[in-house]
């Protein structure tokens, strides 16, 4: 490590808890030892604040004990001002930072007296980081930082990855790779999947009902992490466990919805040794070391291996002795899903998405960014994005487009040419037209998006306690008197005052509604195709009894699915005609097959009623038997469907939104905007619904509909399972349900098909509203 | 017009989907809130650059409204422009396609917050219309009856078998009513907002725009 200190560019790979971080540090700590007080060393940035602050404890002590003279801050959203300041004209000679802070930095005109001395940079956690646009806007800024300080060294730390070349790749300066260390594998994890005591439940993703076997594992350790896929199933989860824990086992939750405080008071509690065991989310994925955790339970398929194995590394920091971990299934058919990813554990395959290239709306922000730092030349910039790893290979027309949308907005129309966001100037470089906009556009950096939240607090008291936070969306829902879970707690929601939600305590076991939504993870390619290999083979190796006969008997009475072909069931069942389709590619792109499949249904007057989803079926019913499924696969058909669709749908609407703020057509954080009244402002729909109408193909809609086809409505995977099987599609047409798609029936989430529907359900609504109101004007 | 038919002041009057309000017997259709050239203005004032179709979609829609009804006066009810200067950043083929939806036809632009001076574009300007037993004005003032006014840009939120969706809606009591903004760049008011609840009386009925219009209580 020490010795390779001197590349240009270097990854370390070793698994969590083997101490790579410090590993990292310390050719800095020994070249500061003779040159420290020269202005910035060492950048350190992690993907998380905490981690920062956790770093500059665990590295304080140790510089103090060595007696060095190093200074060592951290610069993150929750740094006082003036101490930014200061920094700014005084820099520590390590700073520890994250993505979003460090991007504020280049923008700043003396970004190159900060940066001028900088020697190296430390990038943690980057396996993370390199999944999501954070990691693009940081190699960007990185690549800006690099343009003023030429000598500068970086270095990535990742946790054990399927792909580290397509880190080093992303990591690397103006080269396809760069050198990668592995630190020794560890020893293997021990890890099982759970017997349960009781008959599977068919559907259904809590696990509830292997609580007490849970409760019986976290008496037998010293500290247990019970991790869930998503928020809402760990209060569930958490709530139905207190119902049971009649020890009183010290037993917390922990997830990103919950208050700051809660949360800083379950992380306290954990290093403190107070706690048996945490329910939580992946609010405590990343490498934090909160104490001695000596076992890990993972409740539901882990959906993606890479997951699934940084989780089990939670287990245990200690690099020498095995981490230790359960799998519980939540249902049948996930106990062939666990299984698999049991087995690509042990196999040590781990599942990978290939990245594509780097987004468009996050170097629409960079370029704005550059430009509040001063005037730039676009060849020179095109140049050093260009270089950085997720950017290799940008086209030039690319950069223009993103330079065009920067400088008037890109629109065929040309409405701006007085009112230009950047001028372009004689000496061939760009200016912002208006200083000011440095500020607002400042306002706006980063790339997370928090979905709009609002949030809970008790009401009574004056300033009633900060509960945690719910989805605009979710509270929409709610009418007084509904009660809901929120930190494992039943509160009653009571009134909405002033963008906070106000509820009261309540005494009920049971909350009325299940509880806020949350992103649903959609099972990693890799796990779908190890499941059908399995069935292929008729490989039941590991299942529990009830799976296997469960298994063979939709053999018998249908067939299994099996990889290179589609399997599509029709049958009767309660009047209605049922058609379940196979694809195993994942919640989002079975979802998306439901709409795009009941449109053509719709199309051939078959009347489809509504559909349902999960990773690894889609099941549509209406008044019509399909008798040709077949004929509903075709590519361009659906192709063509989806292109309609995209005119009025949510999850469209929800990807421009996000674009249109990262690339700065939205302003996320508007000075004054509260104080002048909300119908000043107007929802990003309308913007969409504008440029859908008079420029389709602008370039935001052209990032939005990219996104799209790859994240949320994940078409990507669609076109590739067609693709992939041709016409080898088998049609089995059953008197009856099939085994297999019997948990579909159970499945919550169905989405009706509505033409006019809703239209219907308003005017229901108005005249019995109005009745009731005994109003007629 | 098909649309929600009802009576202010004696005065029949019908409110469309649209966000247009249609007095018959006048022929008078009268939209609020267009906000014209809001685009321009944020821009202007080192903000993003919003997609510069905001005056077309408008008066496309405008367009539609005057044309089904065949209305012979035209009011539009103050904020016609998101600010004095934004009348100047409209673009030639907006200036005479208003023209054009002018000819053969009364039109009174009435003062707003956001365009309360004098505008040089063809037209009647006043500060506010009386056309008996109607009073027509930006602003709703508390103490007055049989008013149209604009201004507040009410909308409602509703959930409906879980489904949440707001529309813009026109807020009517025996005293008053008060226009959506027809504007496409215009957000709205929620019905709760004190501002509204305030100023309605409690047997208030919002009409919510859309494919057809609709009467509920309003929601408070």
């Amino acid at each position: 490590m020490v010795d390779a200190s001197s590349e240009a560019a270097q990854l370390l790979i070793a698994p969590t808890g083997a101490g790579k971080t410090l590993a990292g540090f310390l050719p800095s700590l020994i070249e500061l030892e003779n040159m420290h007080g020269n202005g910035l060393h060492t950048l350190y940035i992690s993907p998380l604040k905490a981690l920062a602050a956790d770093i500059k404890r665990n590295l304080t002590a140790p510089v103090q004990e060595l007696g060095l003279n190093v200074t060592i801050e951290d610069r993150t959203g929750d740094t006082s001002s003036h101490i930014k300041r200061r920094q700014r004209a005084a820099p520590p000679d390590i700073l520890l930072t994250t993505p979003e802070s460090l991007a504020l930095l280049i923008s700043y005109e003396d970004a190159p007296r900060i940066f001028a001395n900088l020697q190296r940079v430390i990038v943690d956690e980057i396996h993370a980081l390199s999944e999501s646009k954070r990691g693009d806007q940081l190699m960007l800024a990185l690549s800006r930082v690099q343009a003023l300080a030429p000598k500068l060294r970086r270095i990535g730390l990742s946790a054990t990855v399927d792909d580290p070349d397509a880190i080093a790749r992303f990591m690397a300066l103006d080269q396809q790779t760069c050198p990668i260390h592995f630190a020794d594998a560890g020893v293997a994890p021990d890890i099982r999947m759970l017997h349960p005591l009781e008959h599977l439940p068919w559907a259904g993703a809590g696990g509830r009902y292997a609580i007490a076997q849970v409760l019986q594992e976290v008496r037998k350790h010293k500290i247990t992490l019970i991790f869930h896929n998503t928020r809402a199933q760990a209060e569930i989860f958490f709530h139905a466990l207190w119902l049971q824990n009649d020890d009183a086992l010290p037993i917390a939750i922990h997830h990103g919805s919950l208050d700051r405080q809660q949360r800083h008071k379950v992380e306290q509690a954990m290093v403190n040794g107070q706690l048996r065991a945490v329910v939580c989310t992946g609010s405590l994925d990343l490498g934090i070391d909160w104490g001695d955790v000596d076992l890990v339970i993972q409740i539901g398929a882990p959906k993606n291996v890479k997951r699934l194995v940084q989780r089990i590394g939670r287990a245990n920091h200690q690099y020498n002795a095995p981490s230790k971990a359960i799998i519980v299934p939540a249902n049948r058919f996930e106990t062939v899903e666990c299984v698999a990813a049991l087995e690509a554990v042990r196999e040590n395959d781990l599942d990978g998405d290939p990245k594509g290239q780097g987004p468009l709306d996050v170097l629409c922000q960079h370029i704005l960014l550059v430009a509040c730092s001063g005037p730039f030349d676009p060849d020179h910039l095109y140049n050093e994005v260009r270089a950085t790893g997720p950017y290799l290979g940008l086209s030039r027309k690319d950069f223009d487009d993103c330079l065009g949308f920067c400088t008037n907005g890109g629109y065929a129309l040309r409405k701006y040419d007085r009112w230009q966001r950047l001028l372009y100037r004689a000496d061939g470089t760009y200016v912002l037209r208006d200083p000011r906009s440095a500020q607002r556009i400042r306002l706006n950096v980063g790339t997370i998006q928090d979905t709009d939240t609002l949030k809970v607090r008790l009401q009574r008291q004056r300033g009633g306690k900060p509960l945690g936070e719910i989805e605009e969306g979710f509270a929409a829902t709610l009418t007084p008197g509904d009660t809901f879970l929120i930190g494992g707690e039943v509160v009653r929601f009571e009134s909405l005052r002033e963008m906070t939600v106000e509820v009261s305590r309540q005494a009920d076991k049971q909350p009325k509604i299940a509880t806020f939504m949350g992103t649903k993870f959609a099972t990693s390619t890799l796990l779908c195709d190890r499941i059908l290999n399995r069935f292929e083979k008729k490989d039941w190796q590991g299942l529990p009894p009830d799976t296997i006969d469960w298994l063979e008997l939709q053999d018998r009475i249908s067939t299994l699915p099996k990889p290179g072909s589609l399997l599509v069931e029709t049958f009767p069942r309660q009047g209605r005609h049922h058609l379940c389709v196979y694809g195993f590619i994942g919640r989002n792109a079975q979802q998306t097959l439901g709409l795009l499949i009941s449109k053509q249904l719709e199309l051939r007057g078959l009347a489809p009623l509504g559909f349902v989803a999960t990773d690894y079926a889609t099941l549509i019913w209406g008044l019509e038997e399909v008798m040709d499924p077949k004929s509903l696969f075709s590519l361009t058909d659906l192709e063509s469907g989806l292109e309609e669709w995209f005119a009025e749908n949510a999850l469209m609407k929800r990807s421009f939104r996000t674009v249109a703020t990262i690339s700065g057509l939205i302003e996320r954080n508007m000075p004054g905007q509260r104080k002048s009244g909300r119908q000043a402002t107007f929802s990003s729909d309308i913007i969409y619904d504008t440029l859908r109408k008079f420029e389709p193909d602008h370039l935001m809609m052209r990032i939005t509909r990219d996104e799209a086809m790859s994240g949320l409505v994940d078409f990507s995977r669609i076109r590739q399972m067609l693709l992939q099987i041709g016409d080898r599609i088998e049609h089995r047409r059953l008197g009856r349900l099939s085994p297999l798609s019997a948990p579909l029936f159970l499945e919550a989430g169905r989405v009706p098909v509505e033409g006019q529907a809703l239209e219907r359900m308003v005017a229901e609504e108005a005249a019995l509203l109005m009745r009731e109101a005994g109003l007629e004007i | 017009m098909t649309g929600y038919n009802f009576t202010l002041a004696g005065a029949d009057l019908v409110a469309l989907g649209t966000g247009a309000l249609f007095w018959p017997d006048k022929k008078l259709l009268c939209v609020s809130d267009l906000h014209l050239g809001k685009a321009d203005r944020l821009m202007r004032q080192g903000g993003p650059l919003l997609p510069p179709y905001e005056v077309k979609d408008t008066l496309y829609r405008l367009e539609a409204d005057i044309v089904l009804s065949d209305a012979q006066a035209v009011v539009c009810l103050g904020d016609s422009f998101d600010d004095l200067d934004a009348e100047a950043s409209l673009r030639e083929d907006e200036l005479s396609w208003l023209t054009r939806l002018q000819a053969g036809r009364r039109w009174i632009w009435i003062e707003g917050n956001h365009d309360p001076g004098p505008l040089s574009i063809g037209g009647t300007h006043l500060q506010s219309l009386p056309i008996p037993p109607l009073t027509f004005r930006h602003i709703p003032s508390p103490s007055s009856s049989g008013e149209v006014a604009g201004h507040y840009h009410p909308k409602v939120q509703m959930t409906l078998r879980g489904r949440h969706f707001a529309k813009s809606c026109f807020l009517v009591d025996g005293d008053r009513l008060i226009l959506p903004a027809f504007g496409t760049y215009t957000g709205g008011l929620k019905t709760q907002s004190p501002e509204l609840t305030g100023l309605m009386r409690p047997e208030a009925i919002a009409i919510l725009t859309g494919k057809q219009a609709r009467a509920i209580p309003m929601p408070r």
